[in-house]
């Protein structure tokens, strides 16, 4: 990039250049921006596209165009039926939960008390920390000898001598545990998304309310909810996106075991195409994905405008 | 309707910051009391207290006699309009009207009747199934007051509700304002910091700085009698004249030192010479405004003189004139304490 | 009575806070105890788990540091967190600046279609990337990570540049133009030393995005010594089937609680400029 200019005013011959004339600047600016992304996502998408219509593996050099069939056979694949199935589950069923948990725990915050800083480090943790490294934490924490779960419950009296779960290694548990390590992931993004959206409410309508007569309830419901509402859903939507498309947690616990009962479309992908080779396979099995995530992106950038109420 | 009291009423604000400092209140029946105040006074800090918005520190509030200080404030019978107005956004105007009634469990049958003779009393029938998002300022202000008054409320609360209002529509607003609350008969308290608005509203104005009322009383008298310099300068545009004279500060209204024949045609009584050396003439159409000094009185200090345009003197800047001030129109202060302090005669300087 | 109401209240919403930290944090607080104990201690399923009946050691720590890789992928996630931040930063920052002030209408909808590339999923591309990585000679190495994340890390910054700089009143720059710079050097010399704080949340998230991404460091790097922590730690530091849990819940710990730090910090404007970013588009 040239040096910025340094003219006094009088010096005459300052011919405007480049860094002057606003629409080539802008374009000048956004370029490599443009350009990057066009080539280290742009292409390879389209690249992905062009694998799930053709014949390719590791060790194939000229692919082979064979239209639909990859995607049928995918169809008639039970594991990517039962794979399809588990994503749903996965992603609505925590989302479900997350966002409930997360609006209680939005709202409980909203109130003063010391050490906030303390609780929201806390409250964030599970986000920010890398979470291939939580899961192990999880792990840990499910495992089928040592699981401190099982201990305390059992000392607690909750579990009975023969209750001894193992909560990744039986097919119902199993889920069930991986949509647990995933709220406790994703809970902190909705919180604070949500916390955002409450606090841009006016403390006039909540007072405008309380002299009105509101109620506890009634002021939850017909006032701060439906206010938060349209943030709500971009963060759900946001925690959708994220869910349908993630296969760490799954990787790193279960690897989509026991007996393929926690596989998701993307850990399957991931196994198909890189494990196993089959990269026209796996693509056709990541690319399912893609009419989900358009219609959530469309979705959410008609919340993400709607968001501005007042 | 009902009165409202206060008795040595405290907020203290975290950080040890005194927003109201002892306030001793006694509103009747039916008045319009307006707090009036620059920004930090306490007027709404006070205001948000008598709604049960903020906890005093110490103080008792009344409302009809009763002692209302651990009521919250929807058992308090008052409704408030807020600055901002504070409608639901995404209610329809009849839904926003129709909350309190709803609030308070009020038979179903009834609230539409009620919301509908709210809405017509303030002209905003067809706005009833917008949402706020679509109205102009005027019609969110009337929505507002509609929703105010919708349960007949004992006390009305309303903090600036005209500041957000075009300065064109402020006029006609406080007109209907006034007409309204005097149909109703409901005891109002009004914040403000804009003095015009004050004398025009209030039954009577308590004028108010650093938490503390300085002075409570009929527009005229606080104008006329203004208990101490700082209630002498904040009412009256251009503000009071306060000069040091002869180890007292001696106070004049801008419209009250004229040319010597002017000021006796204004009214009877003996009148105190003042010579005034113009500096600078602005013309404003209904009035000149002269900046000047009284060379004979107090030389470094600028003065300000207000002509209305019946005064057909010929005033020139860089000149000197006889003007003049009625001995009853000149008030004296304590220079150190600011308070007032008994006439006197004035002594020339120069 | 209003008073005990209010203190029902405060309890019951300090129990919700509570609970929830609690449920947050608790798996951190149990690799900080996990990797202090010993491991004869550990591996008794008889012993109360949350007492140490021997006393601690930091045995663990030592061989995470001595005998494992650990060190040498904190090395190499260091790095490619540095550079993918620098490379972020100079082509994320004109672009974020360009969106916000000098594209109009049309750049509305180029920062919107910017964003949603994030929204990409690396379940996509990694397949493709993996053999244009290996096209290109980068398989198991380093570079191929520098190369690839700012896929996420650009559109993301981007957007939340955009966000900041569109907060900046024009006047600023307007009264440095009248003063004598180019439209360019008053970015320079104006708004982005008026943009510290903004440009610093870029580089926490940025090195936050890079050191939580595990796809694409699994996908493209297969020799153990390469790998970045993300990867290396729950596939790496386990010898056949045994894990050895002091040492890796040693690791976790170390390599999340320290970022989640720094993070907490720049958390505010995050929000800030997520919130302007989202919905004036």
């Amino acid at each position: 990039m040239t040096a910025p200019a340094l003219p006094r005013l009088g010096v005459a011959s300052r011919a405007a250049g480049v860094a002057d004339s606003e629409s080539w600047l802008g374009r000048l600016m956004l370029a490599p921006a443009v350009l990057y992304i066009v080539l280290v996502v742009g292409v390879p998408f389209l690249m992905a596209i062009g694998y799930s219509f053709s014949s390719v593996t590791v060790g194939t050099s000229t692919p082979r165009f064979v239209g639909l069939e990859n995607f049928k056979n995918a169809l008639q694949d039970p594991a990517f039926l039962r794979a399809l199935g588990n994503t749903f589950i996965f992603s609505l069923g925590s989302q479900t939960l997350v966002i409930v948990l997360a609006s209680i725990l939005a709202i409980a915050l909203q109130r003063k008390f010391r050490g906030k800083w303390l609780v929201r480090l806390l409250i964030l943790l599970p986000w920010v920390a890398p979470i291939s490294l939580g899961s192990i934490g999880w792990m840990w924490i499910f495992d089928p000898i040592y699981s401190v779960i099982n201990w305390t419950l059992r000392h607690v009296g909750i579990f009975g001598p023969d209750t001894w779960p193992i909560w990744l290694g039986q097919p119902n548990l199993a889920m069930a545990s991986i949509i647990g390590v995933h709220v406790w992931r994703t809970m902190p993004l909705a919180t604070v998304i949500s916390l955002g959206g409450l606090s841009s409410i006016p403390q006039d309508i909540h007072d405008a309310a309380d002299v009105d007569g509101a109620g506890f309830f009634r002021h939850l419901f017909v006032i701060t909810l439906p206010l938060v509402l349209p943030i709500l859903l971009v963060a759900v939507l946001f925690g959708l996106v994220f869910s349908i498309t993630d296969m760490i947690v799954v990787y790193v616990l279960t690897r989509g075991g026991p007996f393929d009962s926690t596989q998701v479309l993307a850990s399957l992908a991931f196994f198909k195409g890189i494990d196993g080779g089959d990269l026209s396979g796996g693509a056709a099995v990541a690319l399912f994905l893609l009419p989900v995530l358009a219609i959530c992106a469309v979705l959410l950038l008609r919340l993400a405008r709607r968001a501005e109420v007042v | 309707m009902a009165t409202v009291e206060t008795r040595a009423l405290r907020k203290e604000f975290t950080g040890h910051t005194m927003a109201v400092d002892g306030v001793d209140l006694a509103i009747n029946e039916g008045e319009f009391l307006v707090l009036l105040g620059p920004s930090g006074c306490g007027k709404t800090t006070l205001l948000r207290m008598i709604a049960g918005l903020e906890h005093q520190t110490s103080g008792d509030i009344l409302i009809g006699g009763r002692l209302v200080n651990e009521l919250p404030p929807r058992a308090r019978k008052i409704a408030m309009v807020f600055q901002s107005y504070a409608l639901y956004p995404h209610l329809s105007v009849a839904s926003n009207i129709a909350f309190p009634l709803k609030a308070q469990g009020a038979p179903r049958a009834s609230i539409a009747g009620e919301v509908e003779r709210a809405a017509r009393m303030f002209g905003i029938e067809r706005l009833l199934q917008r949402k706020p998002r679509q109205l102009s300022g005027g019609e969110r202000q009337r929505v507002a007051l509609a929703r105010a008054m919708v349960r007949h409320p004992d006390v009305f609360l309303l903090d600036e509700p005209l500041s957000n209002l075009d300065a064109k529509l402020r006029n006609l607003a406080r007109d209907e304002l006034k007409q309204f609350q005097r149909r109703l008969g409901t005891t109002t308290i009004y914040v403000t910091h804009d003095q015009v608005e004050a004398m025009g509203l209030g039954d009577r104005i308590a004028v108010m700085s650093g938490g503390k009322v300085r002075q409570l009383g009929p527009p005229q008298e606080v104008y006329d009698e203004p208990a101490d310099t700082f209630v002498a300068g904040f009412l009256g545009s251009p503000p009071m004249n306060l000069v040091h004279v002869d180890g007292v500060v001696a106070g004049f209204r801008p419209e009250q030192l004229l040319p010597a024949a002017a000021a006796a045609s204004e009214g009877s009584g003996p009148t105190v010479p003042m010579r005034f050396a113009v500096e600078r003439v602005e013309h404003l159409g209904a009035g000149r405004l002269l900046y000047g000094t009284l060379p004979d009185h107090a030389p470094n200090e600028k003065v300000i003189v207000s002509l209305a345009y019946t005064v057909h003197s010929t005033i020139e800047a860089g000149r000197t004139y006889d003007f003049r001030v009625h001995e009853s129109n000149l008030k004296f202060f304590d220079p150190d304490t600011g308070l007032r302090v008994p006439a006197r005669p004035l002594r020339r300087t120069g | 009575m209003v008073g005990a109401r209010k203190v029902a209240g405060g309890v019951a919403n300090f129990g919700v806070v509570a609970a929830f930290t609690g449920f947050a944090a608790f798996p951190f607080a149990w690799m900080a105890i996990t990797m202090f104990k010993q491991t004869k201690d550990l591996l008794d399923p008889n012993h109360n788990p949350f007492v140490y009946h021997a006393p601690p050691t930091l045995e663990h720590l030592r061989v995470l540091f001595e005998d494992t890789l650990f060190v040498r992928w904190v090395g190499n996630t260091l790095l490619v967190g540095v550079l993918v931040v620098l490379i972020t930063l100079l082509i994320a920052v004109p672009a974020g600046y360009a969106l916000a002030r000098l594209t109009g209408a049309a750049g509305e909808r180029l920062g919107i279609g910017i964003f949603l590339t994030y929204l990409v999923p690396t379940t996509i591309l990694f397949i493709p990337l993996s053999r244009l990585v290996a096209a290109l000679g980068l398989q198991d190495s380093l570079w191929a990570l520098v190369l690839v994340y700012p896929s996420f890390t650009v559109p993301f910054c981007t957007w939340l540049l955009m966000g900041f700089f569109k907060v900046i009143p024009k006047d600023v720059e307007e009264a440095a133009m009248i003063d004598g710079h180019s439209r360019f050097g008053a970015f320079v010399r104006v708004i982005l030393p008026m943009s510290v704080a903004g440009l610093l949340t870029t580089v926490i998230f940025s090195f936050t995005l890079v050191m939580q991404e595990f796809v694409y460091g699994l996908t493209f790097i297969t020799t153990s010594k390469n790998l970045t922590l993300s990867v290396g730690v729950p596939t790496f530091l386990v010898r056949g089937d045994v894990y050895f849990w002091g040492s890796l819940m040693g690791a976790c710990f170390i390599a999340s609680v320290p970022i989640a730090i720094l993070y907490n910090l720049f958390v505010d404007r995050f929000i800030a400029g997520f919130t302007v970013g989202a919905v004036k588009g």
